[in-house]
C-alpha cells in the first residue's frame, strides 16, 4: 500500500484492545464499495495489512489524518496493554492531535465493550474517555461512534463518505450517527409476523417464529439497521434464526444474552417506547388468535 | 360517558344479578326487560341478542376489578401490601355486589359455549389479567415473589379468591366473608413469596 496518494483524505486504522473482529468485517465488504473506497480515500495505515509506514513513523512525522478510525477498547495501564511499549491512551491520544475526525469502529472503540468487564483491570475505557483535555476541543467534529460487534462495512463507508462530501453527520444522544442507527434491527425483520401474534421460535436456526419471548432477541429495542442494509447483501441474524443481541447498545454485552428475562413468564423488558401494561394487554389479546399458516414450516 | 351507555350499563347491572341468580339460560330477555321497566324490543336497541350481553357483562364485570387492581398496583407500597389490599376489595365486593363475582364463576366459567366467539382466551377478562401481569411481574422484579411459570401464579391469585367467593356465595361460612380477608391474602402471599 501507497503512502501519499495526492488529495484524497488520509484514513488511519488504529488497533488498540480488539478481536480483530471489526477488521474482518471491513475486508469483508463488497469488492465495489471496498474499491470505491480505496480509490476516494488514501488508507495510509491498518496494523493487518502491509503497509510502506509505521506507527511510529507517523506519529513522528508532520502527516495530518483526515480520519482516525480505532477498533478496540483503550486502556492506560501498561502491565496490561501496550503497543511498542507504549499504551494505547497515549498513542490514542498522540494520533488524535494529528487527526480531524474520530470514529469509533465497533462497541469496544465506542464504550470499552467486552474488554470493559474485565474486572482485573478497571481502566479499560471507550475512546471518548480516554482523550486528553486538549484533544476534546481539537477535532473538527464530535467523537463519532459507530457500535456494533462488529460494525458493518456499510456503516463505516457511509460515515466516511459523508464526512469527506458534508463535513458533519447528526448524532444521537449515544454519538451514532443518527441516519446509520435511527432505525430498529426489528425493522425490516422477515419475522414480524410472528411477533405481530406472538408465535415464538421452537429453537435456534428455525426460520419461522420470533426470537424476542424466549431467546433474547433484542430486535425492537436495539438502533440498527441490520435488516435492512444487510451483512453480505443478503442475510442477518434474525434470518438465519440467532437472536439480535443488542450489540449496538450501550449496554453491550449483557448477561445471559440468548435468554429473555422474565418474571414470573412476563417479559422483563419489552419494546421501546411502549407502555409495559398496554404491551402486556396487546400481548394478551394477540395470542388469543390461533393462526394456523403461522404454526407450520414456511417451507414443507 | 353518553346515555345510552349508562343505560347499557344499568341493563348489565340489572342482568348480572339475573343471569347469577338464575343462570344464563334460564334467563330470557323478557326477564331482563322486565326488571328494567323496559319494552323487549327497546331492549334490543341496547343489544342485539342474550349473548351479546354476555359479553358485554363479562367485559363489564372484570373492568371493575381491573380498574381496583390497578389503582392498588400504582400505590407507592410493597406487593405483599398489594395482595392484602386487593384481596380485602375483592372481598368487598363480594359482600357488596355478588352477582359481580357471581357471574364470572356461574356464568362464564360454567357456559364457556356462549362465549367461544369473541371473548376467547383472555379477550373479555384481558383488562384485568393485564393488572394481574403487573402486580406478579413487578412483584418478582423487585425480588418480593420468586420467580415462576405465569399460569401456575395467576391460578393461584385468582383460585384462592375464587375459591373464597365461591364458598360465600353457598353460604358455607361460618364468619362474615371480610374477617376472612388477611388470612386468604396471607395464604396468597405464602404461595407467591421470594425465597432466598
Amino acid at each position: 500500500m501507497r503512502l501519499n496518494q495526492k488529495n484524497k483524505p488520509k484514513v488511519l486504522w488504529f488497533q488498540a484492545i480488539t478481536c480483530n473482529g471489526n477488521t474482518h468485517s471491513f475486508l469483508s465488504s463488497n469488492d465495489n464499495r471496498m474499491k470505491l473506497f480505496l480509490d476516494s480515500f488514501d488508507l495510509i495505515y491498518h496494523p493487518s495489512l502491509s503497509v510502506d509506514i509505521s506507527l511510529k513513523d507517523i506519529i513522528e512525522s508532520d502527516v495530518e489524518i483526515d480520519f482516525l478510525l480505532v477498533e478496540g477498547a483503550i486502556t492506560s495501564n501498561e502491565r496490561f496493554f501496550s503497543i511498542s511499549g507504549e499504551t494505547t491512551t497515549l498513542l490514542l491520544n498522540q494520533l488524535v492531535s494529528k487527526s480531524k475526525y474520530l470514529i469509533a469502529v465497533g462497541s469496544c472503540a465506542s464504550y470499552g465493550g467486552l474488554h470493559a468487564k474485565f474486572e482485573q483491570n478497571e481502566d479499560i475505557k471507550g475512546i471518548s474517555d480516554s482523550l486528553d483535555v486538549d484533544n476534546l476541543y481539537s477535532l473538527n467534529h464530535p467523537v463519532i461512534n459507530l457500535t456494533g460487534c462488529p460494525v458493518h462495512p456499510e456503516w463505516i463507508f457511509q460515515t466516511l463518505f459523508t464526512l469527506k462530501d458534508y463535513k458533519k453527520m447528526h448524532l444521537d444522544e449515544e454519538g451514532r450517527p443518527k441516519e446509520l442507527y435511527y432505525g430498529l434491527a426489528h425493522h425490516g425483520c422477515t419475522r414480524n409476523e410472528y411477533f405481530e401474534w406472538k408465535v415464538e421460535s421452537k429453537t435456534f436456526g428455525l426460520k419461522e417464529g420470533c426470537l424476542f419471548y424466549e431467546q433474547g432477541c433484542r430486535g425492537p429495542m436495539t438502533h440498527s439497521n441490520c435488516n435492512k442494509i444487510l451483512w453480505n447483501e443478503v442475510n442477518t441474524k434474525t434470518r438465519v434464526g440467532m437472536p439480535c443481541i443488542g450489540c449496538t447498545e450501550l449496554d453491550f454485552p449483557r448477561d445471559n444474552m440468548l435468554e429473555t428475562k422474565k418474571n414470573i413468564g412476563i417479559p422483563d423488558q419489552v419494546p421501546l417506547g411502549i407502555n409495559k401494561r398496554a404491551y402486556l394487554s396487546l400481548t394478551g389479546i394477540a395470542k388469543t388468535f390461533k393462526i394456523d399458516r403461522l404454526h407450520k414450516k414456511l417451507i414443507d | 360517558m353518553s346515555a345510552k351507555e349508562e343505560k347499557k350499563n344499568t341493563i348489565i347491572e340489572n342482568s348480572l344479578k339475573l343471569f347469577s341468580k338464575n343462570g344464563f339460560y334460564n334467563t330470557t330477555i323478557p326477564d331482563i326487560a322486565k326488571s328494567m321497566k323496559m319494552s323487549v324490543g327497546n331492549m334490543y336497541n341496547y343489544f342485539k341478542s342474550k349473548e351479546e350481553l354476555a359479553k358485554y357483562a363479562i367485559k363489564y364485570s372484570t373492568n371493575v376489578l381491573a380498574i381496583e387492581l390497578k389503582e392498588i398496583n400504582n400505590m407507592d407500597i410493597s406487593s405483599k401490601e398489594k395482595i392484602y389490599v386487593f384481596t380485602k376489595r375483592y372481598l368487598q365486593s363480594v359482600k357488596k355486589s355478588p352477582e359481580v363475582i357471581e357471574y364470572f364463576l356461574r356464568v362464564y366459567l360454567s357456559n364457556r359455549e356462549v362465549f367461544n366467539e369473541g371473548c376467547e382466551g383472555f379477550l373479555c377478562v384481558s383488562e384485568f389479567v393485564t393488572e394481574v401481569m403487573i402486580l406478579l411481574d413487578d412483584g418478582a422484579a423487585k425480588k418480593e415473589f420468586r420467580q415462576q411459570e405465569f399460569f401456575p401464579a395467576f391460578a393461584m391469585f385468582m383460585g384462592a379468591l375464587g375459591g373464597f367467593a365461591f364458598l360465600s356465595g353457598e353460604k358455607v361460612l361460618e364468619k362474615d366473608v371480610l374477617s376472612y380477608s388477611d388470612a386468604v391474602a396471607e395464604n396468597i402471599y405464602r404461595a407467591l413469596k421470594y425465597e432466598a
